[in-house]
């Protein structure tokens, strides 16, 4: 926890400051909404964040959203499917797609960068041709089932705010995500590879396996958060639905403290920086700064936020070969 | 070897100072590599410097010569007329106007300079840039005879063999004014001919009343021409030692340091059953040969040869990295291929580049050493966090790892501490089968005797032991049984009794085993 006092002094400090200067933002409407929308993008960002871990990059996952996304009310709407195929088929369908990426990068060794730029613009194109380009939504139906996503839960004491369902799995993923990584031989395995894949190798650890599974991860979280990314907004164009999530999702984790060499993942801190540039979006257009900000406000935040990090860290070890010395 | 072949006694009657070294040390990301040296260098004299590996040799040469700034101290050279300068040593410039001149170990000279130009290097005779030749020849010749070498000084140095080279860098040090040499392992590539001869000339230098400061492991040629040694152990001098008290096993035991417990007779081999049985290996390398070899249980067994000849990639296709072709059984069972498979059924390696292949750096000491352990001590996957502290706890202390933390991360660790570590992430599994490339280079004295301890310790608790070591006194200190490689081939095999440093080198560089026995 202690690495993410910076982080958490951004978030509080970008809240503030909206809240103060901005009119709306401690609203219930839109604290629920940031709730919300934080949860969803979480989602992708630990996917992400598992991928990071093991030094290589997942590109595609926006274009996995836009494919689970698109996916699931044309097969539901279009095509009839029940909802108890439809489900199972398009996560089986994302963690295909995630071993298709991770044998390519272990067994043909090709560069995790190329082949998951390969997906983004493979499953878009693929989202595209096979609806014709059409918008696809579920036209009223299926609101039991979209429950899962705008359902609201009433909190005792509280009247107007009301928990965003999507907090539910999020919350589970997160805990169960950071179990793995800090108990389980899997965990300590992937963190291994990612900060020395030689050395993991001579030690005996299976890193094909484990890099091929962190891959399936990602593309499994990717399918889940584009289902419910979907059930939330109700219908979406294949040609720009869940366009540049793969990058909110990596700026997270890399504001989370996320390694982009790899060997180290914080779920706090990619739960954190998610929150963070939610909030940020959601400031933009709360001070009136105008919506084509957003991409530069972000961009400049996350420089900013990893200089910041990288200046601390050498500081910090230029103290430590002080002290050690003396 | 040349010793006693060059009979001489410090013989000059007043010995003067010329530099002095205070409270000298050196520290490397915070790790003391020299401490506190104090030293006297004086004409006419020829000071040995010994000590094992990492005993701070070669860093306290650095900072004699000037390529070094030391972390504390100073140093004060002392003129003719007896007034001490202190000494910046901001240069290696700085330390050659002192008067101090750096052999180095294979000398690089300009391959297409004459010898004229290769001595007169940066004080070449000229008339207005025109360089004269005739001048600088005569000159050279004169500077070539004193150091005993009959050469044209018109030929090219690219011509010469290793040893005249080092003469010449010589010749070239003494025409620069040179009053103290300082010659690092000038013995390791000369031949025993060579090596007479150069001792000769040194002390003939010596007479004249050149400083000289003489580094070799070899203890013959110190006890031969050295009038005093200082011996260094762990960047601290141990002892310094005149010519009237020196004498091997007193050399010896200030090198070592503690009284090294003697190791405990190796226990017969002779009825132990093989253990790791290896029939005609080749690895992914293209490597020509297939090798065959046997480790017996308990069983100590050393690969020798030069680098290059083959005996990393035999141990890492046995461990299963690149292994291409034959069979390996372990206790009479056929290994998996992969290294993950060797590795569950009790097969370790400890590579011999621990920053690349070995360490995970930004990780603590605890880790590192767990991570072969943590299936082993797993339940359902889940990780039995108590007993991986105690695991690492028992191995810090069985191991002496300093500092005896392990939250400490290991990129701040000492090599010896970091070959430790990686070292006990293997004997955390209790493996079959050890293989160890270098296991220990770049490891100070005393931590190479606790690995050597832990190698032989685990042996005797039946480990078949398969190592590869450049060292030969380390070979011959470990090994049961030596196994000598070249080319890619395992050429020839000696038993402890019969084996020496010789005959090991003779194979390796490709003579025939009969001859070198």
């Amino acid at each position: 926890m202690r690495k993410h006092w910076g982080l958490l002094g951004l978030f509080l400090l970008v809240c503030m400051v909206t809240a103060l200067c901005g009119t709306n933002f401690l609203t219930a409407y839109n604290l629920m909404n940031l709730v919300q929308r934080t949860a969803l993008f979480s989602i992708l960002a630990l996917g992400v964040g598992i991928v990071i871990g093991t030094g290589g990059i997942d590109l595609s996952l926006g274009s996995v959203v836009c494919l689970v996304g698109i996916a699931v009310p044309w097969l539901l709407i279009e095509h009839g499917w029940s909802p108890w195929a439809v489900v199972p088929i398009v996560m089986a369908g994302s963690a295909f797609i995630g071993l298709a990426h991770g044998l390519l990068i272990t067994r043909l060794r090709l560069q995790p960068f190329l082949v998951t730029l390969c997906g983004l613009l493979l499953y878009r194109g693929i989202a595209r041709w096979m609806t014709g380009d059409q918008s696809q939504g579920f036209q009223g139906g299926f609101a039991e089932l979209r429950e899962i996503a705008v359902g609201r839960i009433p909190l005792p004491g509280l009247d107007t705010f009301r928990l965003p369902a999507t907090a539910i799995p999020l919350i589970a993923l997160a805990v169960v995500v950071a179990l793995v990584l800090s108990r389980t031989i899997w965990g300590r395995w992937l963190l291994a590879t990612g900060s020395n894949e030689a050395a993991a190798r001579y030690s005996g650890i299976p890193t094909g396996r484990i890099i091929t599974g962190a891959y399936v991860a990602c593309s499994l979280l990717a399918g889940l958060g584009g289902m419910l990314f979907i059930f939330d907004v109700g219908s979406a164009q294949p040609s720009d639905f869940g366009n540049f999530y793969e990058l909110y999702a990596i700026a997270a984790a890399v504001l989370g403290g996320c390694s982009l060499r790899g060997g180290s993942v914080s779920v706090v801190g990619i739960v954190l920086g998610t929150a963070t540039l939610q909030v940020l979006r959601n400031s933009i257009i709360l001070l009136g700064l105008g919506s084509q900000l957003e991409f530069a406000v972000i961009g400049a935040v996350l420089l900013a936020g990893v200089a910041a990090d990288e200046l601390v860290r050498r500081w910090h070890g230029a103290r430590l070969e002080r002290r050690s010395a003396l | 070897m040349g010793a006693g072949t060059v009979h001489c006694m410090p013989s000059l009657p007043t010995v003067r100072t010329i530099l002095r070294v205070h409270g000298i040390g050196r520290r490397f990301a915070g790790v003391a590599a020299l401490d506190g040296i104090d030293a006297e260098i004086r004409a006419g004299e020829v000071l040995a410097i010994v000590g094992e590996n990492g005993a701070g040799k070669s860093t306290l040469l650095k900072i004699l010569s000037g390529v070094l700034p030391p972390s504390t101290g100073s140093l004060e050279a002392i003129d003719d007329h007896g007034r001490p300068h202190e000494l910046r040593w901001r240069s290696v410039a700085e330390a050659a106007q002192a008067g101090i001149a750096f052999v180095h170990q294979e000398p690089s000279l300009a391959d297409h300079l004459d010898l004229a130009g290769a001595i007169l290097l940066g004080r070449e005779h000229h008339r207005l840039g025109w360089l004269n030749t005739r001048s600088m020849r005569v000159e050279a010749a004169r500077w070539l005879a004193r150091v005993g070498l009959d050469l044209d000084p018109s030929t090219l140095c690219g011509s010469l063999s290793i040893a005249q080279r080092q003469l010449v860098e010589i010749a070239k040090a003494l025409s620069a004014n040179a009053r103290i040499l300082i010659l690092d392992e000038p013995t390791s590539s000369l031949g025993d001919r060579e090596i007479e001869r150069l001792l000769a000339m040194l002390d003939e230098l010596r007479r004249s009343g050149v400083a000289i400061v003489y580094v070799s492991h070899h203890l013959d040629e110190v006890l031969s021409i050295a009038d005093r040694a200082i011996v260094l152990r762990d960047g601290r001098i141990a002892g310094t030692i005149d010519r009237a008290s020196m004498d091997r096993a007193t050399l010896e035991r200030l090198m070592v340091g503690r009284d090294l417990a003697q190791t405990a007779l190796r226990p017969s081999l002779d009825d132990a059953p093989a253990r790791l049985v290896v029939d005609r290996v080749i690895s992914a390398h293209r490597q020509r040969h297939p090798n065959s070899l046997t480790v017996k249980r308990g069983e100590i067994v050393g690969l020798a040869g030069l680098v290059g000849s083959g005996r990393t990639r035999l141990l890492e296709a046995i461990a299963g990295l690149g292994h291409a072709g034959g069979s390996i059984t372990l206790d009479g069972r056929a290994l998996g291929t992969t290294i993950a498979q060797r590795v569950a059924s009790g097969v370790a390696i400890v590579p011999e580049d621990r920053a690349r292949h070995g360490l995970f750096t930004p990780d603590p000491v605890s880790t590192n050493i767990s991570m072969a352990w943590l299936p082993r001590g797993a339940h359902a996957g889940v990780i039995d966090r108590a007993g991986e502290r105690d695991l690492v706890a028992g191995m810090i202390t069985r191991l002496r790892l300093r500092p005896a933390n392990p939250a400490r991360r290991v990129q701040t660790l000492s090599g010896g501490n970091q070959q430790k570590t990686m070292l006990g992430r293997w004997l955390s599994i209790e493996p079959s089968v050890l293989l160890l490339d270098e296991p220990t280079r770049g490891v100070d004295v005393g931590a190479r005797h606790d690995l050597h301890e832990a190698i032989r310790a685990a042996a005797t608790a039946g480990c078949a032991v398969l190592f590869a070591s450049s060292d030969l006194e380390e070979v011959l200190a470990l090994a049961d049984r030596i196994l000598v490689m070249h080319d890619g081939a395992i050429v020839g095999e000696f038993t402890r009794a019969q084996a020496t440093e010789l005959a090991i080198m003779s194979l390796a560089t490709g003579g025939a085993l009969e001859a070198a026995r």
